[in-house]
């Protein structure tokens, strides 16, 4: 040190970057991928191989050759939309209905609106919403593949949980183990299989600072409350509280999607409208909507709102 | 400005669709295929022309106050001259663009071009600039309709090249909007070099 360096403000800095943030979301999804991977077996290795790696090479295509902006591949992200996408897909989807959806996710809502931290809404629940209508037939086919532990006993090929209560009611789905559904759900989307897992990564993201805990809390006591005092009128039309805590894509999109730094509000109280508004939607989709599942439009409706919420829920100015 | 840069200045410095953004309604409504796009615009076409030559007669005698209520009588004259027309003659069609005929009173292409163009100006320039801008209608709601139908059910102009159905998205709403985006940004990158 030969010479005195004068910078302005700020002086301090910490080591987290994107990259480790975003690699720390990698680590915290860990859990749920190896649950779906031991419970749906090669099918589900390929989605998810298909989908990163398609990710990966379609944002680096888009950023070098079509934007000829600096690569933004080293930052982890778009190997976050991929896991993100590939969990929110059932495990029979053929390879190029995964290969469509990480087009729209990184090409259609990433790379369009200039890249990560411009994007209005989440890349992989975009890409899922959009082979959801593209390919309905495909996209709710819940039918079990043989999976490394635990399948061919109950090759159940059924819907989800919510399907079955959406058909027949509450009387279809009263069956039902809760602690199925803790450990290991007996149909969905991958990501939606074990709650244990996908919690344990919610500990892991609070635990390393990636993520506040509001926007998740207040989803799920939104749908908890909400669901509890439509149980607690009619408890033979709607569901109760725990089962929709614990089932659908409840868990994955509120932990890994709705906490998204560039999609959702800056500030706590902010992140608190946000769930609440992600918790009421996800339920009256769930209750009186079309669709048995309601979590990622509910996210994309609440995306495209949180410039207003951040307008309303600004800092104070310090001195005021 | 020549008679022929009328009918091409429609076409791509004024084009309706991708450079003006007007008549949306028609556009992300009507283009779930090749066919009905191009039906759309030429009954757009139909009545432009028309249109455009009464009011460009017209015009000198209209009181400035109610300029846009006889436009928009005139405009729905030939609408529904229209609407009988191809009620004879292609009913198929009809029915499948249904209330968007009807709509083209209020298109804002019709009446901007009334109002823009034809008060001001001689019959056939006037006509010369509804050919002009009912063709680059009719062009882009083609093209919008042909990607929608190729993307959204694997077809072209009705004859089909893959089995099954194609990325469902692109005939429903939200298809259209983002095709139209992209060949917005396609046609700005091909025409301002």
């Amino acid at each position: 040190m030969d010479k005195l360096l004068v910078s302005p403000s700020p002086h301090l800095h910490t080591k987290t970057s994107t990259k480790s943030l975003m690699r720390d979301v990698v680590i915290a999804l860990l859990p749920a991928v190896v649950v779906s991977v031991l419970f749906y077996g090669w099918s589900e290795l390929l989605i998810l191989g298909v989908s990163v790696a398609s990710c990966v090479l379609l944002e680096y295509v888009i950023t070098r050759y079509l934007l000829k902006k600096p690569c933004s591949v080293g930052d982890f992200s778009a190997v976050v939309t991929g896991l993100l996408l590939a969990l929110n897909l059932p495990s029979t989807t053929p390879w190029w209905i995964v290969f469509i959806g990480a087009v729209v996710a990184i090409g259609v809502a990433k790379m369009t609106f200039g890249g990560l931290g411009q994007n209005l809404f989440n890349p992989a629940i975009v890409g899922r919403v959009f082979l959801l209508i593209s390919f309905p037939a495909q996209m709710t086919d819940w039918t079990r593949p043989q999976g490394f532990i635990g399948g061919g006993l109950d090759a159940l090929s059924g819907a989800t949980p919510l399907g079955l209560a959406k058909e027949g009611g509450v009387a279809a789905v009263e069956g039902l183990d809760y602690m199925d559904m803790l450990f290991y759900n007996i149909g969905g989307s991958a990501g939606e299989l074990s709650a244990i897992a996908l919690l344990i990564g919610f500990v892991y993201l609070l635990v390393r600072k990636v993520i506040r805990p509001y926007i998740t809390l207040s989803i799920l006591a939104t749908v908890a409350v909400f669901s509890g005092i439509f149980w607690a009128i009619d408890p033979t039309t709607y569901t109760d509280p725990l089962f929709n805590l614990l089932t659908g894509g409840l868990l994955l999109g509120s932990i890994f999607m709705a906490t998204d730094y560039v999609t959702s509000p800056m500030s706590n109280w902010g992140g608190v409208i946000f769930g609440v508004g992600i918790g009421i939607i996800t339920m009256l989709i769930r209750y009186f909507g079309a669709y048995p599942e309601g979590v990622s439009f509910a996210i994309l409706i609440m995306n495209s709102v949180v410039p207003l919420i951040n307008k309303v829920c600004h800092a104070k100015k310090y001195g005021r | 400005m020549g008679k022929f840069q009328l009918i091409t200045k429609g076409l791509i410095k004024e084009n309706p669709t991708f450079v003006l953004l007007l008549g949306m309604c028609p556009t992300l409504a009507t283009t779930t295929s090749a066919i009905n796009g191009m039906s759309m615009g030429l009954a757009t076409l139909f009545v432009l022309v028309l249109s455009n030559m009464a009011i460009s007669l017209i015009a000198p005698y209209i009181p400035d106050k109610v300029r846009i209520p006889s436009y928009i009588v005139v405009i729905a004259t030939f609408v529904t001259l229209l609407q009988f027309v191809m009620q004879a003659y292609v009913p198929d069609i009809y029915e499948t663009l249904g209330l968007f005929i009807p709509l083209i009173v209020v298109n804002c292409i019709v009446l901007g071009r009334a109002e823009a163009f034809a008060n001001k100006n001689g019959v056939v320039d006037s006509a010369l600039d509804g050919i002009g801008i009912g063709l680059g209608f009719t062009l882009s709601l083609t093209v919008l309709g042909l990607v929608r139908e190729i993307l959204g059910s694997g077809s072209m102009f009705g004859w089909k090249f893959i089995e099954g159905d194609g990325i469902l998205a692109f005939v429903l709403a939200p298809g259209a909007f983002l095709a139209l985006g992209y060949l917005i940004v396609i046609f700005r990158k091909l025409t301002t070099k």
